[in-house]
């Protein structure tokens, strides 16, 4: 048994003692939540006053202590079973009673080490410390250390992710990437977070009445404040003050998420994200790991000019695994020149990728979107005229109400989202990176290390082959695993997959029987045959750039 | 410009190993639906027909896509890269080089080794990159595992 938390003999190491109090403080609070409302209904407020009702209140205090006894004493069989150790090969947890669990990480695998604390860990100065390999085979492949102290946490991301100290005369800087303006916080009530924040407000507000049997008098309170009020005042008042709501907690929401933002490059070639209010993150992307970047729009943010920065890195985000889908988020929605500027000082190139001019798509891929937009405002439409058909009297004339409403706002708004789904496509090579973008409710710019792309997929379907367009996608271990340049060209396609990754097409490609009319199937007149090995992040040897060792 | 197709077919009892599937996911419900209207009288002026245009559909699936896909469905295996051409409707092309494969394996499912088939499957590093090989014969196919599992053994590297 190695004394407190200093390291053992052997290197074996212990979690922060402090473990059991923050159990046990948690399960105090859970406690206190359930016990509560209890105490509120058999108390009525006079809670220890007469004999009779004291009687239900020992009990509930017992019911109380107990759970909070014995989760600290689980806990403390929890600490004193798990201990760790950083070697100078690799990195060791062993934990569990009766299971014993032994799991070991290679320490040349390690590609992150990522920080969080609660605010009851803050308040102790502890924090959580997940080490992960960034390797897609489940969770076997992170330990996660709960909790440890705050500058034993610092110790172990920089000794897990130093690495020899990058090249310094590229003339980029490390030090400070982007640090939270706190102007950007404009742009927080316009994501999708706010309706659905309002709706959950209503929800809550129910479910809360629900709590205490109440949930009749909410609504017949708020049924007399609209006594003499139309249902379509209604429905508007209370839809604005849900919204208000949800923006109202939009705000909320970034400021706890985005509170003190800084992204930085330390000098090991690590990208670190430090952020938030009361949780406090850390959160360190090895450069090695980055494949690229995505600059992303979702529909609000777009509209006001915002944009926000994603890394494309290995090993983020399992696959289905949304916990960590914030994880890769960079830079919140931050105005849209600023936003490319951030994805070139991540990548250490003079000019953003990702604001390259892209080449345009077809005007068949136009006409694509056109009739996929005529179906979805049509198929409501049909929906509704059989139920006109269908259904008589007083059910009709309200159908054929929303009828007349759809007709008038669907097809419109249709053909808008196709035409700026069409503007919205584009893809093109920007020196070492492929670029593609998409999507109109949510569009992302794509800038991917053209050394990371692991495979081409090209699919066609029936349609898709009468009006000579092509899917391309670009397989790559790292972020969504697949990107996709929607309705290219068929041989324009296929010429900018050959001269994104040199070497991978080319034996498969072969004239098309008809002449083309145009004569050089190459679009891009930058093209380089081989991109030059500049430094640059996912560069490492083990890449080996675009090209293919037996190309 | 356009993708060659690959050079390999796949093997000749795919068609039949494909047949076997349209009329084994066609007949069970057409069994059913079957024997349930022999049993249930009020319900058999629905059900014998439905079963009837089912099983017409089936045999006319199983005539008509196995000969389509087997037409379509094409393999190759180069020093470089894995190539492999799929679909009817939805048409795929898949490259993946050697030095990003990370795992071969072979698999053969019941019906496929009462057809004497297996399946490789090449995957990559990217969750949404694997290839599959389906209808090969099953010696060629661990040939095939065999050689593209030297390759890339020999191939430095993590592949991402």
């Amino acid at each position: 048994m190695s004394p407190g938390d200093g390291a053992g003999p052997d290197g074996w190491q212990r979690l922060d003692k402090r473990a059991v109090l923050v159990t046990a403080l948690v399960m105090a609070g859970l406690a206190a939540g359930v016990c509560a409302p209890v105490l509120l209904g058999l108390g009525g407020g006079a809670l220890f006053g007469d004999g009779p009702r004291r009687g239900g209140v020992l009990p509930l205090l017992a019911a109380a202590v107990v759970p909070v006894l014995g989760g600290a004493a689980v806990e403390y069989v929890r600490w004193s079973r798990t201990r760790y150790r950083i070697g100078p090969e690799r990195a060791e947890l062993h934990s569990g009673l009766l299971l014993v669990k032994r799991r070991s990480l290679a320490r040349s695998r390690i590609r992150s080490v990522d920080l969080t604390a609660h605010p009851l860990l803050r308040v102790l100065g502890l924090v959580k410390v997940r080490i992960g390999t960034g390797e897609h085979t489940g969770g076997d492949s992170t330990l996660e250390l709960h909790p440890v102290s705050r500058a034993e946490g610092e110790r172990l991301r920089r000794e897990l992710l130093a690495r020899p100290a990058a090249p310094a005369g590229d003339g980029h800087r490390n030090g400070l990437l982007a640090a939270l303006d706190p102007r950007w916080i404009r742009y927080a009530p316009l994501s999708f977070v706010a309706p659905l924040l309002g709706g959950a407000a209503a929800g809550g507000v129910m479910q809360v009445g629900e709590w205490f049997g109440a949930q009749d008098e909410v609504i017949t309170w708020v049924g007399d404040r609209f006594r003499d009020t139309s249902v379509g005042w209604v429905v508007l008042a209370l839809g604005t003050a849900a919204l208000l709501a949800g923006v109202v907690g939009a705000l909320g929401l970034w400021v706890e998420m985005w509170w003190n933002h800084r992204l930085e490059r330390e000098p090991g070639g690590t990208l670190r994200v430090r952020r938030g209010l009361l949780t406090t993150r850390s959160i360190s992307v090895e450069e090695r790991r980055l494949r690229g970047v995505e600059v992303v729009e979702p529909l609000g943010a777009r509209l006001a000019g915002a944009a926000r920065v994603d890394a494309v890195a290995t090993g983020i985000a399992e696959p289905g695994d949304d916990r960590h889908a914030d994880h890769k988020t960079l830079l919140p929605p931050v105005p849209r020149h600023l936003a490319h500027e951030v994805a070139a000082r991540v990548l250490r190139e003079a000019v953003a990728p990702t604001g390259t001019p892209l080449t345009a798509h077809p005007r068949a891929a136009r006409a694509r979107r056109l009739r996929w937009g005529a179906g979805a405002a049509l198929l409501p439409l049909l929906v509704l005229a059989v139920l006109g058909v269908v259904l008589t009297g007083e059910p009709a004339e309200a159908v054929s109400v929303v009828a007349v409403g759809c007709a008038l706002v669907l097809p419109p708004l249709a053909v808008l989202a196709a035409l700026d789904a069409y503007r919205g496509l584009g893809h093109g090579i920007s020196g070492a990176y492929l670029v593609t973008r998409s999507g109109t409710v949510l569009r992302a710019t794509v800038a991917l290390h053209r050394g990371g792309v692991i495979g081409w997929t090209i699919g066609q379907s029936y349609f898709q082959r009468r009006a000579g367009l092509v899917t391309l996608t670009a397989t790559t271990a790292a972020g969504a695993g697949a990107y996709h340049v929607h309705d290219a060209d068929r041989s324009e396609g296929l010429a900018f997959a050959r001269a994104a990754v040199p070497g991978l097409l080319e034996p498969f490609l072969e004239p098309a029987p008809k002449p083309d009319p145009e004569p050089d199937p190459d679009p891009d007149p930058d093209r380089e045959p081989k991109p030059d090995p500049g430094p640059g992040p996912g560069r490492a040897v083990d890449d080996g750039g675009p090209a293919h060792p037996r190309g | 410009m356009r993708l060659r197709p690959p050079a390999g077919m796949l093997d000749e009892r795919a068609i039949g190993w494909w047949r076997a599937r349209w009329l084994l996911l066609t007949g069970a419900p057409v069994l059913a639906s079957a024997v349930l209207g022999a049993l249930i009288g009020p319900a058999r002026w629905w059900l014998w027909p439905a079963a009837g245009i089912l099983a017409a559909a089936g045999l006319g699936c199983a005539a008509f896509f196995p000969r389509w896909w087997f037409r379509f469905h094409r393999w190759e295996v180069t020093d470089d890269a894995v190539y492999v051409r799929t679909g009817a409707f939805r048409q795929e092309w898949r490259i993946a080089p050697m030095s990003r494969i990370q795992t071969v394996d072979t698999v053969r499912g019941p019906l496929e080794q009462v057809f004497r088939l297996a399946t490789v499957t090449v995957t990559t590093a990217s969750a949404k990159g694997a290839i599959r090989i389906r209808g090969l014969d099953h010696e060629l196919a661990a040939e095939l595992a065999g050689r593209l599992t030297r390759i890339t053994g020999a191939t430095p590297g993590d592949a991402t």
